[in-house]
């Protein structure tokens, strides 16, 4: 049965990929595993993001404020007290959140739950009209939690941010929770839930005469994106391990849309490819903003130059190539299984035309 | 018979504008009755207020001896109306059996985190949708279309697909909002014996509007003639096709056109 | 507070209120025609300002030349990007319009680092503007009073082309119903270039004043007020130009109002906006001056 080839194809591929993402993790230079790791916690927000975007069609911009929470929160609660004490020096850090010290995964979890709880308050007023404030409401969201940390001194160091974060963010961890997403992303979208949240994308009037409940399925869409984007923002902190509020502008959502537009309006696949090519070339174009130096030229660099390509480019694929790279199909066996058997028709007619 | 929906003095305004003025009538269980008017006569307001896209101005709904007016559409759909609409309105994100499967959606047990887990009860009903989906397809005519995506089918056939997607829903009242439009005369003569068919098949009562008269004349028993929002003829075709002011109000319009 | 200290913070109010109204303004138009949010908006604003101190501060014009000329620049970019970005997706599914305005702003913004730099600059007050002017007991920065009246002038400007004009007229019929317009062989594409044509020298005019009434510029800096602006819009009723007035006079003096009488809240002032969304939506989604329009189906 090729339905049990598949189930099998894909315990292989996920022991194969651990076994790798172990091996990396053992011997790959720390550059190049930073680059990795970043590569999943961009995929996971271009999924949470596609969640709620290309699979209900639902524009929300909050991601960056998604993120902001999960990182504060996970952060905070990772932090060794002594830690804290040190970096709280202008105005004292609130007793509770002094003495909690959690391993990373507990604190990666309630960094979530957080997020979802924050986020909902703009989300229920927001998700319940039938309109485009969302996208507003979303922003402005962002824009609250930032002047949130900036004035919660005694919560967040204000505009001092969070120094010395634990390290505790590596492969196994960002390609793990890259993993859950994905799979709990792509469990819903396959449902009939995720029929419902298709049909409220593609027609709203039409999904709710079929009895759909517009909200319950936006809101839904909503809890899930939030959740992991705020997963992965916890994830970041413990990566970077500096965060301040600028870390989290809304320019970061315009990232994540640009991504995810980019992979494919409605393919996971397609967002984690891109944002993983977004990574990696980010950190291959870095030369040209910084100075090079031939001999006794020099030549300078543009500082914010790889962001305008990158802006250009998404907005190429907006105007000429709106599926992106994906579409919105997925990978699977299937495709590859017929990509494999048919690459000799393919060269002919490549040669033809050549 | 028993009664089914009760429209009571309902009042639509929008604005200055008087969309629906004064309309009551009664459908009873297994009725198969047509609404008909010139265009701009209110009779999609009529069925946006009975599914609750509008709530009226004034007046009631009442569906099996309950007030449903001024509740939500998906609501309503549960509550056991479901309706099409006149300019065909498909999912394209979901193949045929998509459409389909959606209209059952409203009738799940599982929660979401069980559809995530994927539990046996989930599984079973997931089954159980996409069975009875391919039945209702097979049975309006459809299935080898599964697969295929809404939009690739001939304009007959996603009309079809609409009443099907309507009736996974399990309907006892089926609004159809001119079904036949666009439809050459004897396209729109199939449809309106398909109509017939479904009714008897599945049981239901058929509430329609349609523009034009000579469609409806041959099938529906009770026709209502609205013009302005209000009712201005209601009775069998010979009766309405003898009425004066329908004469007037309604094919003086059409010899126009 | 004294009567004085009243005074100056209503004054100080309604001026930063007339730059949101002017602002929304373009925002309004747009969503009413479009049903668009132009998120590149904003960026109008920061590149009006940044004209102005290119035009003063490396090419020593006059501001009476630099003024006109940074609207005339930022005109021609709205309207270059409403034909290039916007037109083409008029007929795709809006949520495709909306990337695009967000692919916009972003590669103004991107653009705007590294042209104009992305360290802030400041920006000097043509001598005119700065001076004080005692009103009986009341000071104000002269600024205070011509944004005010620019502001006035712009929007009865503004209300004539609307309400006394063919064109005006014709785009209230397209935000009314676009298709049925179309059909009354009025040349859809050509009133909605003007719309975004008057949105944008709007914008323009209120980024050089935002600039003068607090002179620090930098490319990200079209956000917030942008983003305010938007709210006012809402505030007002989305699509109504009269309520994109009043909403953004409202926000404007309701902030400063806030902040004199609760000066431990300054903090938080840029987050008062957003509240008020929030509440707008739970409350009142039409907004003051809105009417709710029926969808058609």
């Amino acid at each position: 049965m090729a339905a049990k080839r598949n189930l099998y194809l894909t315990l292989v591929a996920i022991t194969v990929v651990a076994i790798l993402l172990w091996f990396a993790q053992e011997n790959l230079n720390p550059y190049y595993q930073r680059i990795l790791t970043l590569s999943a916690i961009y995929s996971m927000f271009a999924v949470t993001f596609n969640l709620i975007f290309g699979y209900t069609g639902q524009f929300s911009l909050g991601h960056a404020g998604f993120a902001a929470v999960g990182a504060y929160v996970t952060a905070l609660l990772t932090m060794s007290p002594a830690q804290k004490v040190a970096n709280f020096f202008l105005q004292p850090i609130v007793p509770f959140l002094r003495d909690v010290e959690l391993p990373f995964l507990p604190a990666l979890l309630i960094g979530g739950f957080v997020t979802v709880l924050v986020s909902l308050i703009v989300g229920v007023p927001a998700l319940r009209l039938r309109g485009d404030y969302l996208a507003i409401a979303t922003l402005g969201f962002s824009e609250i939690i930032r002047v949130l940390l900036v004035n919660l001194q005694p919560l967040t160091n204000g505009a001092l941010g969070l120094k010395g974060i634990p390290s505790n963010t590596n492969l196994l961890y960002a390609w793990g929770m890259l993993g859950f997403c994905v799979f709990v992303c792509k469990r819903l979208v396959d449902s009939s839930y995720g029929r419902a949240m298709k049909s409220v994308r593609d027609d709203e009037v039409a999904a709710e005469a079929l009895g759909v409940n517009l909200f319950k399925h936006k809101i839904l869409a909503y809890i899930v994106s939030s959740f992991f984007a705020g997963i992965a923002g916890g994830l970041l902190a413990n990566l970077i391990s500096t965060i301040d509020p600028k870390v989290f502008y809304y320019t970061l959502a315009y990232q994540i849309v640009g991504i995810t537009v980019m992979g494919g309006m409605g393919s996971l696949t397609g967002s984690i490819i891109s944002a993983s090519l977004y990574t990696i070339f980010l950190e291959l174009l870095r030369p040209i903003e910084s100075q090079i130096n031939i001999g006794s030229l020099q030549i300078p660099g543009i500082p914010g130059m790889r962001m305008v390509i990158f802006s250009v480019l998404l907005l190429v694929v907006i105007l000429f190539y709106r599926k992106g790279l994906m579409g919105d199909t997925e990978f699977t066996w299937d495709a590859l299984f017929r990509f494999l058997r048919k690459p000799k028709g393919r060269n002919d007619q490549e040669g033809k035309v050549a | 018979m028993a009664v089914l929906l009760q429209l009571d003095h309902l009042v639509k305004k929008f604005g200055g504008i008087v969309a629906i003025n004064d309309f009551s009538t009664i459908l009873h269980q297994g009725e198969l009755c047509a609404l008909i008017g010139p265009n701009g006569s209110g009779k999609t307001t009529i069925f946006n207020v009975i599914t609750g896209i509008y709530t009226p101005t004034s007046g009631q709904v009442h569906f099996n001896n309950e007030d449903i007016s001024g509740i939500k559409p998906d609501q309503i759909t549960g509550r056991g109306i479901a309706r099409t609409f006149q300019n065909i309105r498909l999912f394209k994100g979901l193949d045929v059996l998509g459409n389909v499967m959606l209209g059952m959606h409203i009738h799940i047990a599982s929660n979401v985190a069980e559809a995530i887990i994927r539990t046996p009860r989930y599984n079973l009903e997931e089954k159980v949708m996409h069975t009875s989906g391919m039945e209702l397809l097979d049975a309006l005519g459809l299935a080898d279309f599964a697969h295929a995506e809404p939009t690739s089918l001939p304009y007959g056939k996603q009309r079809k697909l609409e009443i099907a997607r309507a009736l996974a829903t399990k309907p006892q009242l089926l609004l159809l909002d001119e079904p036949a439009a666009g439809m050459s005369p004897s396209d729109a003569e199939e449809l309106m014996d398909f109509i017939t068919s479904v009714m008897q098949k599945f049981d239901l009562t058929i509430f329609l509007i349609e523009h034009q008269m000579r469609v409806v004349m041959g099938i529906c028993p009770r026709i209502i003639v609205i013009d302005h929002g209000e009712i201005i003829a209601e009775g069998t075709p010979e009766e309405i096709q003898n009425n004066n002011r329908v004469i007037e109000a309604y094919l003086g319009v059409e010899t126009h056109a | 507070m004294t009567f004085e200290a009243f005074m100056q913070n209503l004054m100080n109010g309604v001026s930063l209120g007339s730059l949101y109204a002017m602002i929304a303004i373009g925002y309004t138009m747009v969503y009413g025609i479009l049903r668009l949010i132009n998120f590149a908006h904003g960026d109008l604003v920061m590149l009006g300002a940044y004209w102005v101190f290119y035009g003063v501060a490396i090419f020593q014009l006059p501001w009476w030349v630099t003024f006109p000329i940074a609207i005339l620049l930022t005109t021609l970019v709205g309207i270059i990007i409403e034909r290039s970005a916007y037109k083409p997706l008029r007929n795709y599914p809006r949520i495709n319009l909306f990337a695009a305005a967000v692919g916009v702003s972003f590669l103004l913004e991107n653009l705007a680092i590294v042209i104009f730099g992305g360290r802030p600059k400041a920006f000097s007050r043509p001598g005119f503007l700065d001076s004080q002017i005692k009103i009986g007991n009341v000071t104000l920065v002269s600024y205070t009073l011509i944004i005010i009246v620019t502001a006035i002038i712009l929007c009865a400007l503004l209300i004539y082309i609307i309400n006394r004009t063919k064109v005006g007229m014709a785009m209230r019929a397209i935000s009314k119903d676009l298709e049925t317009t179309s059909l009354m062989g009025i040349n859809i594409n050509h009133i909605i270039t003007i719309a975004f044509a008057i949105g944008s020298a709007l914008a323009a005019a209120g980024g050089i004043l935002w600039a003068v009434k607090f002179p620090q510029l930098n490319p990200l800096m079209g956000m917030a007020p942008g983003l305010k602006a938007f709210i006012a819009a809402v505030l007002g009723g989305i699509g109504n130009v009269w309520g994109a007035m009043i909403g953004g006079l409202l926000l404007g003096v309701v902030e400063i109002m806030l902040v004199a009488l609760f000066p431990t809240m300054a903090g938080y002032r840029d987050a008062f906006a957003y509240a008020i969304l929030i509440l707008l939506l739970l409350f009142k989604p039409t907004g003051i001056m809105g009417e709710v329009q029926a969808e058609k189906v």
